[in-house]
């Protein structure tokens, strides 16, 4: 009798069972669907930025045949560097195309010939001739940087399937171009210019490296202002400072600057920096300032919890052979919580990598072509180099947006490796 | 079955407070005034505590307890949970100090010299009196760094030979070293949990204590750990002074010369360990060694 009720216990808990496992599985299934979504949309982006992006990293080359004209350029064989740098390559530019295409005629035509190069080819020109001043009044065959409408082409994003007046690429121009394919007089190689100049007007010489440089002392800026000034608060209100009513609102003011937009640390910067302490404008130095301010409730936040995350046997340890305070802190405390800190310290610098709204306001939105030297060289960063790109009409750009995106994701990804790693070496330690 | 036992604990409990008239320990008017059995000072004491109070917050832990420990002695204290032994042991390296809401009151004197005031400093302090806590808790570096720590802080050692030569020696002391003599570079926390916990009294000894605080070192330990852990008192008690809380009363019978018993923060009675476990005068002494409560 005395088993009569857990015989029917069991039997209630059989018929639950089934229930209990079908909502574990239903929920897997949730939490797999959720998963598959979030891949999806993951996948569909970067599928989008590295087909759109990739072609930027080939540029096209035409081969002509230069004519170095001693009387055109205005020089002679004995003449200097000074000379040779001031004499007329674009007039041997154009002279060489005439003769290559010798059946245009008429001023439009002519112009469209002209286009076929970059605008950049009378200094590659120029440099060339500086480098090899024995090529004077000779003849040469030289490889001249494509206009990017004409490397588009080449590339086979412009077709002739596009109406002619909806295309900067006449007919005319893909004649050229297809008789230059014939003679084996063009060719595709890696863009190194991508890597090695700044923004330009034209989308073929324009670069991302003044906008890498730029990010570099901007984040170098942010990190050494961030970093030490965001740890030592944590570590001060977490483990010295006395629990009060200031405390308590420092602790509110610091959750609530976490929230603030960040194009109001863009405002602020404005308005302290640069017109009350006259700082310089467009400078990675305020723009560091800028972002470390934003950084700083990030890593403050991070860090205090790593450290009230270490285990208070460990402090008593410390206390308990008579370390003092500080001792037991730096020794003890800090060396357990750095992995914690490092994490929420990246995370933030990347945060700042990422960041264009604060910039603009305090003018890195600028065009700068030249590389910055340092900290108050005017320069721009990568996301606002995106966005400026972004923002030009030329399809050239379209390519370059999607490629400079690439190089910001990679630097993102090498950041967070980067966390990973060094939150195992702390780990192991 | 259960419930029957428990009913007939109760009867008997209050009927034996009712019969022998004695100390109703929830009342707390009632023992305000109240005077430990027993003799709790020694004519030679290394540390002293007198009419100590600890509150924390508004809760008073720690009602009125003097107490002495004599030099070379190895003096237990007991009782059930809560009843405020661990917070008695660590006023005497000012452990408590450490937790903002918590306040004390009294003395506590060592070789006379009075710990809380007098200008003593706690780092002075803890590296006079050292501890030993509950759960092994080793620093997550080598097992060297964790015996030589203390040392190198204090600056005891000059040398790189006369640092190791401490922590040798304090292993040693600890029956540790032949354990762990090739693995001095492991990573403290690799051990086991009694030879953690061993590593924790060599870096307590390495900065030279007077005086070893244990707070139930034997708690996390299985039987032979333990065992291991007692033999290491033994003979630790030449060399220094030591007070043990445990919850363990056999460990209380083999390892100390006196014992002090403790209830909801006061001290109930103390005398010759043999004398409170063979003849406890009080009667809720009584019930707590024989396994009524606790």
């Amino acid at each position: 009798m005395s088993n009569q009720p857990s015989y029917k216990n069991t039997e209630v808990i059989q018929a639950s069972l089934k229930k209990r496992y079908a909502r574990e599985k239903r929920f897997q299934w949730y939490g797999r669907l959720a998963v598959l979504i979030g891949f999806t949309f993951l996948f569909i982006l970067l599928f989008d930025i590295v087909s759109k992006g990739y072609p930027a990293f080939t540029q096209q080359y035409i081969q002509v045949s230069v004519n170095f004209d001693a009387d055109r350029l205005g020089v002679d064989s004995s003449s200097g560097e000074e000379e040779l740098y001031r004499a007329d390559y674009l007039g041997i530019v154009k002279n060489s195309l005439r003769e290559m295409f010798p059946e245009v005629s008429g001023r439009k035509d002519k112009r469209k010939l002209y286009r076929l190069v970059s605008i950049g080819a009378e200094y590659q020109l120029r440099d060339y001739a500086i480098d090899n001043p024995e090529v004077i009044g000779k003849r040469q065959d030289i490889w001249l940087l494509a206009h990017s409408e004409a490397g588009a082409y080449l590339k086979g994003q412009v077709t002739r399937e596009t109406p002619e007046s909806d295309r900067k690429l006449k007919d005319v121009q893909m004649q050229w171009l297809d008789s230059l394919v014939q003679q084996g007089r063009t060719e595709s190689r890696f863009n190194t210019l991508f890597f090695s100049t700044g923004d330009s007007r034209e989308p073929e010489l324009a670069g991302i490296k003044a906008a890498l440089y730029g990010s570099f002392f901007t984040l170098l800026v942010t990190f050494l202002l961030a970093f030490p000034i965001g740890v030592f608060a944590a570590v001060y209100l977490e483990e010295f400072a006395p629990r009060n009513r200031l405390t308590d609102l420092i602790e509110i003011n610091i959750n609530n600057l976490a929230a603030v937009p960040s194009i109001v640390f863009g405002l602020l910067g404005l308005a302290v920096f640069i017109n009350f302490f006259e700082l310089p404008r467009s400078a990675p130095l305020v723009g560091g300032i800028v972002l470390s301010l934003m950084t700083l409730p990030t890593i403050i936040i991070t860090s205090r919890a790593a450290i009230q995350s270490v285990s208070p046997s460990i402090r008593q340890a410390a206390l308990g052979v008579g370390a003092s305070p500080l001792q037991t802190v730096f020794h003890h405390v800090l060396p357990v919580a750095m992995p914690g800190i490092l994490t929420g310290s990246i995370i933030g610098m990347a945060q700042a990598l990422g960041e264009s709204a604060p910039l603009l306001m305090i003018g890195m939105v600028a065009f700068i072509m030249d590389v910055p030297g340092g900290v108050t060289d005017p320069s721009t960063v990568l996301p606002v180099q995106i966005f400026l790109w972004a923002d030009s009409p030329e399809r050239g750009f379209m390519e370059k947006t999607s490629a400079a995106i690439m190089v910001l994701m990679g630097f993102l990804i090498i950041m967070n490796a980067l966390a990973i790693y060094l939150r195992k070496r702390f780990e192991l330690k | 079955m259960n419930s029957i036992a428990m009913t007939a604990d109760s009867k008997g409990d209050s009927g034996a407070a009712g019969n022998r008239g004695g100390l109703d320990i929830h009342d707390h008017a009632d023992v305000s005034g109240y005077e430990t059995i027993g003799e709790p000072f020694v004519d030679d004491p290394k540390m002293s505590a007198r009419n100590v109070n600890v509150y924390y917050g508004d809760k008073q832990a720690i009602h009125n307890v003097s107490l002495d420990i004599g030099k070379n002695e190895v003096i237990a204290m007991i009782g059930p949970s809560g009843c405020g032994k661990s917070t008695f042991l660590r006023t005497f390296n000012r452990m408590n100090d450490i937790i903002p809401i918590c306040r004390m009151e009294g003395d506590i004197n060592l070789d006379q010299e009075d710990v809380y005031r007098g200008g003593q400093d706690t780092v002075m302090l803890r590296a006079r009196v050292g501890m030993v806590f509950q759960k092994p808790n080793p620093f997550p570096k080598s097992i060297y760094e964790n015996v030589a720590y203390g040392a190198r802080i204090h600056g005891l050692a000059h040398t790189k030979a006369e640092l190791d030569e401490i922590v040798e020696k304090s292993l040693r002391r600890a029956s540790l070293f032949d354990e762990v003599k090739e693995v001095l570079d492991q990573p403290g926390t690799g051990l086991s949990g009694g030879q953690q916990q061993r590593l924790c009294i060599a870096r307590a000894i390495a900065v030279s204590p007077e005086v070893i605080l244990m707070d139930e070192p034997c708690s996390a330990l299985d039987p032979i750990a333990t065992a291991r852990i007692e033999e290491l008192i033994d003979e630790l008690k030449e060399r220094y002074t030591i007070a043990i809380v445990t919850h363990s009363m056999q460990q209380a019978a083999r390892v100390s010369q006196r014992t002090a018993y403790f209830h909801l923060g006061k001290l109930i009675e103390v005398g010759a360990t043999k004398e409170v476990f063979t003849m406890p005068k009080h009667e809720l002494t009584e019930n707590y060694i024989t396994g009524r409560f606790g």
